[in-house]
């Protein structure tokens, strides 16, 4: 095994190797470069560190990859559906007030309630002044993105009520106090061992490390606060506006449960998740599964139209529907609009190289990968999330896997252009584009500095390269460049072979 | 091997759009050499004219070239970057064919200056017109030289490496391979992920420096597992990362520098030497055809 990085902050490597003494071929970045703490940098070296997770990331993916191409064989035609996943998704979006105006008359019609939250504040006042209502002491919950950030659980337990995760993986983390670190599987990065070691210390006595005995531990506790919850809250894949369905997709069965067992049932969405009719819906639903997971559909499908009306024999008797804008009107009317078409299948992710090794934690906000590195800081500001838009290579694989064709490294360059024009980039990486930029354009100045190029920055360790120089060796600089070349011998070549 | 064949047919019957391949006059082309090659690669520019004069094609090289500017465009200064652009359109827009020995450089022209200039008066027309003329080097050998008249001989067993650029923007992915089946004696094997980035990305690489290396370690394992001789390629920037990286392992023992825990590959990494790196104008070159 190679040794392991010392993330910063830490003094010894965590596996308890020593570190590496190699003289003089210490890669110079290390020592002379400081890392800027709460960086993607640092998050990213952080995620480099943890073998378990690099190990499952990579697996997942390359499994993933594998079935993906099986069902999407079996579909066909996969261009012909994104195309028109993607068709759906930039209709919706463009006519998003209309759609959410049919969809709150349709909801409401069907005795349920709605709110529009315009940001996290304001949807988790109304969720907690509701729990506090109907005195909810006991919350259940199925997994949900808007939720975590918007930080619900944080402001219901503020207001007295136990929140209790039914998503195997939430509960995973809600447990060990930890953040979701893929959009669809959030505990992608725990080891069975560690969930074993998270479930025993919860239990109060040891749990073997054993699927069977862990799930079946889950299965039992929150089966208990299934029934005792007097409120669920859940998130929504889907609002259709012709009929004011909430769809919610699941592969353990715990939304149907969440959304079914307590009087009162709150769903929260972000606004932009809607469809216009079942038969659009029928498109993305066919696809979601596909790519999120490889699979070739979802175990459960619900589909809830209202609270319990006259002769259903359960459901909740309230219904309520909290829109979160929240930073995504940010986008509309603007070139980033295509980015609400996102429909949180998790696959820019799934086949992102960056995220493979830097791991989903690396991004610091709670949507990761590139889909999080593009809204993270459009919802929350460009400026406090700057270096989230070069967490990427650009090698486009995130655009050519969204089944709803976000132009997803596109809109990673365009950020990086809005933050050298708004002026919040670094001043010598600016003064390096200027000088560019004007040498270009002199072609004669510009062959010199290929050659200072070439003989000086190579030769120093510090200095823009020096990142460069860290991992890598530069590659010789002896001999004429092709221009010399050319001029002494390569153009005569030519006319005597003439 | 059975893949190429199809490769082949599929990049032909690609090709019939673009060009013709039997016309009466000589064909002529500017080089655009990039500035890797120029600095870096020269043997690879050398190569390219080469193998272009072998095969009937006058070769220029414009004097005024520099840079398309594709570093400064991917890092967000666009406005730096119309210099360059500019300047190339104004050395190049007269030109039948320019062609260039990366996937990289040639996708920038063609798909990232009509956006650029997109909407700028007296520039917008010439960037579609110049992007129209750009071909990058294998490319060029496929649609407009034909396939038929390449002939080396190059005894060895190869893998290519896939460059993104190349790949999903330029939307070159069958005709480096079409050219290296004509390539008698080369065997190539399939590359594990052959579709994932090695880390290269421009100034990702001296930003993200670890992540880049993590990406790097990858990629040189895979290509170890391959029992390749060599690595071919057609993008010199991968070329660089990937060569510098390994160099960087093999100075530093057994172990990569960066310490990057070999990820996916759940197998213990690669101790052998590092394998060279050829692109596929030295393949050609080097098998005979200059
Ligand atoms: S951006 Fe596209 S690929 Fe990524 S999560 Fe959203 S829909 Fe899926």
């Amino acid at each position: 095994m190679t040794n392991i990085k010392t993330p910063p902050g830490r003094s010894k490597p965590p596996t308890g190797q020593t570190p590496q003494t190699r003289g003089d071929r210490t890669p110079p970045g290390r020592s002379t470069v400081k890392i800027k703490p709460g960086s993607f940098r640092a998050r990213a070296i952080e995620g480099l560190s943890n073998p378990y997770r690099r190990r499952t990331v990579a697996g997942v993916q390359d499994h993933f990859a594998n079935l993906r191409r099986e069902v999407f064989t079996e579909l066909g035609n996969p261009e012909e559906w994104r195309a028109r996943a993607a068709q759906i998704r930039t209709h919706t979006i463009a006519n998003l007030d209309a759609y959410l105006e049919q969809f709150t008359d349709n909801v409401t019609r069907h005795g349920g309630h709605v709110h529009f939250a315009a940001d996290a504040a304001d949807a988790n006042a109304y969720i907690t002044r509701l729990a506090r209502e109907k005195r909810a002491r006991t919350i259940v919950k199925s997994k949900s993105m808007v939720t975590e950030e918007i930080g619900l659980n944080h402001a219901l337990e503020h207001a007295g009520a136990e929140v209790i995760e039914t998503d195997l993986g939430e509960f995973i983390l809600q447990l060990d106090h930890d953040k979701p670190s893929h959009i669809v599987g959030p505990a992608l990065h725990k080891s069975k061992a560690e969930i074993a070691e998270i479930f025993s210390r919860h239990a109060g006595h040891p749990i073997a490390v054993d699927t069977d005995e862990l799930a079946a531990y889950a299965r039992k506790y929150l089966r208990d606060k299934f029934f005792a919850a007097d409120m669920g809250i859940t998130g929504c894949n889907f609002g259709v506006a012709e009929s004011g369905s909430v769809v919610i997709v699941s592969n353990e069965g715990n939304a149907r449960m969440t959304s079914s067992l307590p009087k009162v049932h709150v769903v929260v969405m972000g606004m932009e998740r809607l469809v216009p009719s079942f038969a659009d819906l029928d498109i993305l639903l066919t696809l979601l599964p596909k790519v999120a997971s490889g699979q070739r559909t979802i175990s459960y499908v619900t589909a809830i139209h209202g609270p319990k009306q006259a002769p259903d024999l359960d459901g909740p008797e309230e219904l309520h529907i909290v829109i979160v804008d929240n930073g995504r009107s940010n986008m509309l009317g603007t070139e980033y609009q295509q980015a609400l078409n996102c429909i949180r299948c998790g696959n820019c992710s799934n086949v992102c190289p960056v995220y493979r090794h830097a791991g989903g934690h690396a991004y610091g906000g709670v949507y990761n990968g590139p889909i999080g590195a593009i809204i993270t800081p459009l919802m929350e500001g460009i400026e406090k999330w700057k270096d989230l838009p070069y967490a990427s290579s650009l090698c486009g694989a995130c655009t050519d896997a969204c089944p709803v064709k976000i132009p997803l490294h596109e809109y990673l360059v365009a950020l990086r252009r809005d933050i050298s024009e708004a002026g919040i980039d670094s001043w010598g990486e600016r003064m390096a584009a200027h000088l560019f930029g004007w040498g270009a354009s002199h072609p004669g100045a510009f062959s010199m500095g290929q050659s200072i190029l070439k003989t000086g920055l190579t030769a120093t360790k510090v200095g823009p390269l020096g990142g460069w120089k860290s991992e890598r060796e530069f590659p010789s600089s002896a001999g004429q460049t092709f221009r010399e070349w050319w001029h002494k011998e390569g153009e005569r070549e030519g006319e005597r072979e003439r | 091997m059975g893949n190429l064949q199809t490769d082949e047919s599929r990049a032909s019957s690609r090709a019939t759009g673009r060009a013709t391949s039997a016309t009466s006059k000589p064909l002529r082309a500017a080089l655009f050499v990039t500035c890797l090659a120029d600095s870096f690669y020269p043997d690879v520019g050398k190569s390219v004219v080469g193998v272009l004069r072998a095969l009937g094609v006058e070769v220029t090289f414009p004097e005024g070239q520099t840079c398309c500017g594709q570093v400064t465009f991917n890092s967000g200064y666009w406005a730096d970057t119309k210099a360059a652009a500019k300047r190339f359109i104004e050395v190049f827009e007269h030109e039948e064919y320019v062609v260039m020995p990366s996937g990289s450089c040639a996708s920038m022209v063609r798909e990232q200056y009509p956006q650029l200039l997109d909407g700028e008066p007296g520039w917008a027309d010439r960037a579609l017109s110049t992007a129209a003329r750009v071909y990058e080097f294998s490319e060029f050998l496929v649609k407009v030289v034909g396939l038929e008249k390449i002939h080396a001989t190059y005894h060895g067993t190869a893998t290519y490496h896939t460059s993104c650029h190349m790949t999903r923007q330029l939307q070159v992915v069958d005709e480096p391979l079409a050219v290296l089946s004509r390539v008698n004696g080369l065997q190539l094997v399939p590359l594990r992920n052959n579709q994932d980035c090695c880390g290269f990305g421009g100034t990702f690489s001296v930003k993200l420096p670890e992540v880049s290396a993590a990406m790097a370690d990858e990629k040189l394992q895979h290509m170890a597992e391959t029992k390749a001789d060599f690595v071919i390629a057609s993008d010199l920037g991968c070329m660089m990362h990937l060569t510098g990286r390994a160099a960087r392992q093999t100075h530093a023992g057994a172990t990569p520098s960066s310490s990057v825990t070999p990820s996916s590959s759940l197998t213990p990494s690669a101790s052998s030497a590092p394998l060279p790196m050829k692109h596929v104008a030295q393949v050609l070159a080097e098998g005979g055809l200059v």
